[in-house]
């Protein structure tokens, strides 16, 4: 029996702006399984990074309740690994006190932090750049740090915001083949946004797609391929067909 | 080779400068009015005993003093805006007006407050570096990235986590601004408060040698004073190198 790594249940969120409410999520439920990777897609503006303000606790649902593990927390804020869409590393900290921020909040002494990271940074095929400053790293490298920050939260679920959306194609691939590789070995659940369909076909399990706006329900696509995967393996013609269907969904939920 | 050629045009200036200054200063041939800058080395070296041991020594005593106090409140003021904004609705407001009140006519009522010692040097040093730490130290703090901010609260960041990682770094560069501006406006300070009323310094030993209508002994002691301020903000620079040491691979 696999266990949910998140839920939502029956979640309700608006943004208020002055006098006007505009309403995000209306009763919204779902579910990511323990070692599930999940990805969202959707149009610009439909909610996908506020799905992930709520999950870290940077905002609050107005109705509903959200399950991380199993527990319903009070306070969700440091709780799940969080990869924002820029890799914010912080310009004035070296790559080995950039990754080794969410250890030192956590209260980690400095020498047993830094232990940690180089030993992940090794792992992650890195070593070489700790002393180095994030404006001396390419954007590939720099998305790698800001994921191996992420994965240092401790936690199992890594939620991950469109972190591929700047690079070129070529690095992006190879980024994404490293994703796959880093999620099997560390067993981690995944939550991906994206405006890339291919992209979600060859990491996913499943996709959720926005379209209505507030999202009451999402619609839900299993990719049919195995794993391990090959890119190549989005051109068989299951796969093309689940894209097709997707480009339709995404395409009428941008005309409403 | 490239370091060179940075200098050579303020050098060339400089050098020009004071070679029409020479020039312009033999042809009016009036040295207590407008001596030349040879007059006035050989005074500063005829006068060096007493320029570097007793003057030189008394003025950046009040300039050390002032600048230390207005550091530590200065921040200390700023890190109060940014914490509480009451403190900041009361006191900006206030910060900014003071910047309007002539120092110089207010200075003879610190000499009436604090009398001929250096604390009423000290005061006027004071009130003119205050604005600069304060106001820049406080918009660095107010400057720093909303989304690194949420990013550590997401990782269970507390309050003093987001001052110290976030606010305090991203102050750092503006607070170098601020002091560096502060440190040479500290120069004038201590001379204003040394015209007004004292028994030593370099601002003191410049007017009385105006009033003997000694022109290179007012020069004299006015080169010390701009060396002093040079030297101060060159050691702000290599503080500032040392210790952002990120921004020169930016
Ligand atoms: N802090 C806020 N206050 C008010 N409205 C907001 C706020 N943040 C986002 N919104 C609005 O909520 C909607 C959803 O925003 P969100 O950032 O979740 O979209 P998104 O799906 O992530 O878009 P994108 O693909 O462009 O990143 C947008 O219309 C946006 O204008
Ligand atoms: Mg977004």
């Amino acid at each position: 029996m696999s266990k949910a790594s998140l839920q939502f249940e029956n979640v309700s969120f608006s943004y208020e702006n002055g006098h006007e409410e505009k309403e995000i999520l209306n009763t919204l439920s779902f579910d990511v399984q323990n070692g599930e990777f999940v990805s969202i897609i959707g149009p610009s503006g439909s909610g996908k990074s506020t799905i992930f303000k709520l999950i870290t606790g940077l905002n609050q649902p107005a109705n509903g309740e959200i399950f991380i593990n199993e527990t319903n927390y009070s306070n969700r804020l440091g709780k799940v690994g969080y990869m924002p869409q820029q890799d914010l590393l912080m310009p004035w900290r070296t790559i080995i006190e950039n990754a080794a921020l969410p250890l030192e909040i956590q209260g980690m002494k400095k020498r047993e932090a830094y232990d940690k990271v180089r030993e992940l940074l090794v792992e992650f095929g890195l070593n070489g750049v700790e002393h180095k400053y994030p404006s001396e790293l390419s954007g590939g490298m720099k998305q790698r740090i800001s994921f191996l920050r992420t994965v240092l939260s401790g936690s199992n679920v890594l939620l991950l915001d469109e972190p591929f959306s700047s690079l070129d194609a070529i690095t992006r691939l190879s980024m994404q083949e490293w994703l796959l590789t880093q999620w099997q070995k560390l067993k981690l659940s995944i939550l991906f946004i994206t405006h890339d369909v291919d992209e979600a076909l060859f990491l996913s399990d499943r996709i959720f797609v926005f379209t209505e706006s507030p999202v009451r329900k999402f619609v839900e696509v299993n990719v049919p391929l195995e794993r391990p995967r090959e890119i190549r393996d989005i051109h068989t013609p299951a796969v093309i067909e689940v894209k097709e269907q997707l480009i339709e969904q995404l395409r009428m939920g941008s005309t409403q | 080779m490239k370091r060179w050629n940075s200098y050579f045009a303020p050098f060339i200036l400089i050098f020009s400068f004071f070679v029409s200054w020479q020039v312009v200063a033999m042809i009016i041939a009036m040295p207590f009015i407008l001596p030349t800058p040879l007059q006035v080395i050989a005074k500063v070296w005829d006068l060096k005993d007493i320029l570097f041991l007793v003057h030189l020594p008394a003025t950046l005593m009040i300039i050390v003093t002032g600048l230390a106090l207005s550091i530590i409140l200065g921040v200390g003021l700023a890190v109060w805006m940014n914490l509480s904004k009451t403190a900041e609705k009361a006191f900006y407001p206030i910060l900014v007006s003071s910047q309007t009140i002539p120092i110089i006519a207010l200075a003879p009522i610190f000499v009436l407050w604090f009398g001929y010692s250096i604390w009423s040097k000290v005061a006027v040093t004071l009130l003119i570096t205050f604005f600069p730490i304060t106001v820049s130290t406080f918009d660095g703090l107010r400057s720093s990235s909303k989304e690194l901010k949420e990013l550590l609260l997401t990782m269970g960041a507390s309050k003093r986590d987001i001052f110290f990682k976030l606010n305090v770094p991203t102050a750092l560069p503006y607070f170098y601004s601020g002091l560096k501006v502060a440190v040479t406006l500290s120069v004038i300070g201590a001379a204003i408060g040394e015209w007004l009323g004292a028994q030593s310094g370099l601002g003191y030993f410049s007017r009385r040698m105006m009033t003997q209508f000694d022109g290179a002994g007012v020069f004299a002691p006015i080169v010390l004073l701009s060396a002093v301020g040079i030297s101060l903000f060159l050691a702000v620079v290599v503080l500032e190198k040392i210790t952002l040491k990120w921004r020169k691979s930016e």
